[in-house]
């Protein structure tokens, strides 16, 4: 199953090379992802997928994406929520791919949340309606 | 759901929420038998007796943010569609849920993206280590965390950008080849 050694002490370096930066920084970004049966039946797996490349593709060293079980609020799955040291948890609802590279760029990279995939933007429009 | 990987997935949060820190995936296409079999063994704490029976009941969860409980009702009614059955063995050193299908069945749902799903536990939940064995016939693709990480050395945490890349390597690879050449990347 394992490719040539060689070929594993280069990934290996590399992930060191990570580990260190991640341990320099300090706590970073946690991208948390509704997984239970709701979120997976309303499109969380690829929600998720996207975050993970999105940080490969950006190289973004500090920024973890895990999976938790509900959340709680199935309507409004896929469920993201962003948990930065220091600020508060930003919950974004009914994610999709194309929404995570939006999330990704302005909020994960630049500090700027996404305010219209935010809950309190989703319960505002429905109490306006 | 329309995939078995989704199943699979979702059945696995199970195992997590249970506590445990091992969960072997096994899945036996077994052609001239036409029985399609997915086990899920894992060493959390075990669902309770008087509860058993209960637990392919939609209303019923231990969770405390809803009142509804799917995944294993979901497992249950596709054991029903596909013409199997659900089997839950469970003790407190652990649960085994098996599901087994008429392989050939109309109503079965295709195995979908396993790479997905399983690239999503891997990096998702770092702390658990997961065994992955796919059987078609005679042919058999093996995935483990554990060896992974021993090949990696001590303190290499598996959701980290590099790893995460080549593990999707890994898994596309292996199982296109299990497949006969499929493309998973598509």
């Amino acid at each position: 199953m394992i490719k040539s050694i060689q070929e594993l002490e280069e990934i290996r370096k590399k992930a060191l090379e990570e580990l260190e930066f991640r341990k320099q920084q300090g706590e970073g970004i946690r991208i948390v992802v509704g997984m239970a049966t709701c979120g997976i039946a309303a499109g969380a797996r690829p929600v998720m997928l996207k975050f993970v490349e999105e940080i490969q593709k950006r190289n973004l060293k500090n920024v973890t994406v895990v999976q938790t079980g509900c959340i709680g609020l199935c309507k409004y799955e896929p469920i993201v929520e962003v948990y930065e040291p220091n600020k508060e948890k930003v919950t974004y609802v009914k994610m999709t791919p194309e929404k995570v590279s939006k999330v990704v760029a302005e909020h994960i990279v630049n500090g700027k949340p996404v305010y219209e995939y935010t809950i309190g933007y989703e319960e505002n429009k429905e109490a306006n309606k | 759901m329309n995939e078995l990987s989704l199943y699979i997935l979702d059945l696995v949060q199970n195992s997590i929420e249970a506590g445990a820190t091992f969960v072997k995936i096994e899945i036996v296409e077994d052609l001239e038998n036409d029985i399609f079999l997915i086990s899920i063994e894992d060493n959390g704490r075990g669902i309770p007796k008087e509860l058993i029976n209960e637990v392919t009941n939609p209303f019923y969860t231990t969770r405390k943010t809803r009142k509804v409980g799917l995944g294993l009702a979901l497992a249950s009614q596709l054991a029903k569609d596909c013409n199997g059955k659900l089997i839950i063995d469970s003790s407190e050193n652990g649960t085994k849920v098996k599901i087994k299908l008429q392989h050939s069945h109309i109503d079965r749902p295709p195995i979908g993206n396993i790479v997905d799903t399983l690239l999503l536990l891997v990096c998702g939940t770092p702390d658990v280590d997961f065994v992955y064995v796919h059987r078609i016939d005679k042919k058999e693709f093996v995935f483990d965390t554990n060896k992974l990480k021993s090949a990696l050395g001590e303190g290499v945490p598996l959701n980290l950008p590099s790893v995460q890349e080549f593990i999707k390597e890994e898994l596309s690879r292996g199982l296109s080849n299990l497949f006969g050449g499929a493309n998973f990347n598509d």
